[in-house]
């Protein structure tokens, strides 16, 4: 009987350890011990080219005032994007609002991502020249100091098991959505998700699916994902200071 | 029998139950990985996808030289001819397609795990059944159809499926041809409750290399409609005795991208170094605006 007993309670102490809710995505935090270099669950450091397959005409060049489909904007964002000036942007030191974290990753550009530390990635562009540091440890940042709103705001990551990286960003300045002035607020929320596949034949590719939450100016989310292939080195890198038209 | 007997095989029984439950459970660990992908999902329409605005619009698919060829030589008037009309679209067209996904799943009776996903279809799109038992697909000389054989794994939480045996038709509605050679591989990324689709499309006669779209779709509560309406023919007038076409060179929309957005007239139709960031620097200074 006493076997049985033993028996049952390995049984039991298996399933508890094993099961998790049912329904659920299986996330788990990584371990508090650990850092997030050593837990990574996918490799996202390397150079990435965007793979410029959708929305040509928004991102390869600088659409035509009044092009705005299929963003969800709202009146106010539609009223301010008319009044879109790009030599005023310029001369005002804001030729940068369209390479901010709301619209980084949707850039005709490449990316570096290497690790600056052990718990915070670091993303720069070779377009616009600008860098991202997506911090593992939130607790950096308190809510009464936020900071400096910059156009890459202040972003938390953590990894979602089991191979996916999620990023929430805030604290930005206002940009664009898009080159000809398709606006967001300072107070817009964006969330990422960072995936990778293999490329049938060789190579990989880096989905990256990013939601913007502003509702000032847009009537819902809105969502992209945009596709990057891996590069072998920086040997194409071209960095270029960013430019309003 | 004596007691030591009786408490032997109750022992034995013991282990034998157990570990059947074991067995069960390692095997079940599979299903758990997985994440439900069953229901209604809305589409999230904000990347202009469908690129059938303007006739002659191909960018951002990397067209081999012979696809090229055969996209500029269609005519949209092909779809006045009664056999064209519901001809309908290749599997492609879930992810450029404007409409929501209804995803159902066919599950084993007795072992409960999930046989086959089937993705509902549109007017102009097949349903697809994506089949999870491991069945092989079948001889490349096997029947080709609209929506072709397609078979799925689980790779952690994202299912991974593979279609082939499509029947020619169309990477973009507008003309930029599919072969029945294609090969579609699509992903499954599920972040809550959104659902986002990274599709890979292999074509060896009609692209230069893989063409790679992604599109996201919200878990909606309104159900989407399984299928679409049915397609009707209907007699649209004559077309002439030959199929409506353009011979080389004589396409007359070839431009009409560039006047309208000015865009070069090598993006828009399709050479495949315009979907690379360099190419910007080949784009002469942008029109000015309006």
């Amino acid at each position: 009987m006493r076997v049985f007993f033993i028996v049952t309670l390995v049984t039991l102490l298996f399933v508890s350890a094993q099961r998790p809710a049912a329904g659920q995505n299986v996330t788990a935090p990584a371990a508090a011990a650990t850092t997030a270099k050593a837990s990574a669950p996918i490799d996202i450091t390397g150079y990435w080219v965007a793979f410029v397959t959708e929305d040509w005409r928004f991102r390869m060049i600088t659409p035509r005032k009044g092009d705005y489909q299929p963003v969800p904007m709202t009146q106010e964002a539609r009223k301010v994007a008319d009044a879109w000036d790009p030599a005023a942007d310029e001369a005002s030191g804001n030729q940068c609002k369209s390479y901010g974290a709301g619209a980084i990753m949707r850039l005709a550009a490449r990316f570096h991502i290497t690790w600056q530390d052990d718990n915070t990635l670091r993303i720069e562009s070779d377009s616009g020249m600008q860098t991202r540091l997506l911090h593992f440890n939130s607790s950096l940042q308190t809510a009464s100091s936020p900071g400096e709103r910059t156009w890459q705001g202040y972003s938390t990551a953590q990894w979602e098991k089991p191979a996916s990286l999620k990023i929430a960003t805030t604290n930005l300045r206002p940009g664009y959505l898009r080159k000809n002035g398709v606006p967001y607020s300072e107070n817009a929320a964006v969330t990422e998700y960072f995936d990778i596949a293999p490329i049938p034949g060789g190579g990989q590719v880096l989905l990256v699916t990013a939601i913007v939450d502003d509702p000032q100016y847009l009537r819902q989310p809105f969502t992209t994902s945009s596709q990057f292939k891996r590069e072998a080195d920086g040997s194409k890198w071209d960095p270029t200071p960013c430019t309003a038209k | 029998m004596g007691s030591n007997a009786v408490h032997c095989k109750m022992i034995r029984s013991t282990f034998t139950i157990f570990g059947a439950a074991f067995l069960c459970l390692l095997a079940g660990r599979t299903a758990l990985a997985q994440v439900e992908l069953t229901g209604s999902w809305t589409p999230r329409n904000h990347e202009f996808l469908t690129g059938d605005g303007l006739p002659v619009d191909f960018t951002g698919i990397p067209l081999s030289e012979e696809g090229r060829i055969r996209a500029l030589s269609y005519s949209e008037s092909q779809l006045e001819m009664v056999e064209h009309q519901c001809q309908g679209w290749p599997v492609f067209y879930l992810v450029q397609g404007p409409f929501g996904l209804r995803i159902s799943s066919e599950t084993d009776p007795l072992k409960g795990n999930v046989i086959s996903y089937t993705i509902g279809g549109w007017e102009d799109r097949a349903p697809l059944t994506i089949w999870m038992d491991g069945r092989p697909h079948p001889s490349e000389y096997a029947l080709h159809t609209r929506s072709g054989f397609t078979t799925g794994t689980w790779e952690g939480n994202t299912l991974v499926t593979y279609t082939t045996h499509m029947k020619a038709g169309f990477l973009r509605k507008t003309g930029a041809p599919s072969s029945d050679e294609a090969s579609t591989t699509m992903r499954f990324y599920r972040h809550g409750d959104l659902l986002t689709i990274l599709e890979i499309i292999e074509d060896p006669i009609y692209l230069a290399e893989p063409w790679i779209l992604s599109r996201s779709f919200q878990l909606s509560a309104t159900p989407q409609p399984p299928i679409g309406p049915p397609c009707v023919t209907a007699y649209e007038g004559s077309v002439g005795p030959t199929a409506p076409h353009y011979l080389p060179e004589k396409n007359p929309f070839v431009d009409e991208m560039t006047k309208k957005y000015g865009v070069p007239r090598d993006a828009a139709i399709g050479k495949p170094e315009t979907l690379y960031p360099e190419y910007r620097k080949k784009i002469a200074p942008a029109a000015p605006v309006r």
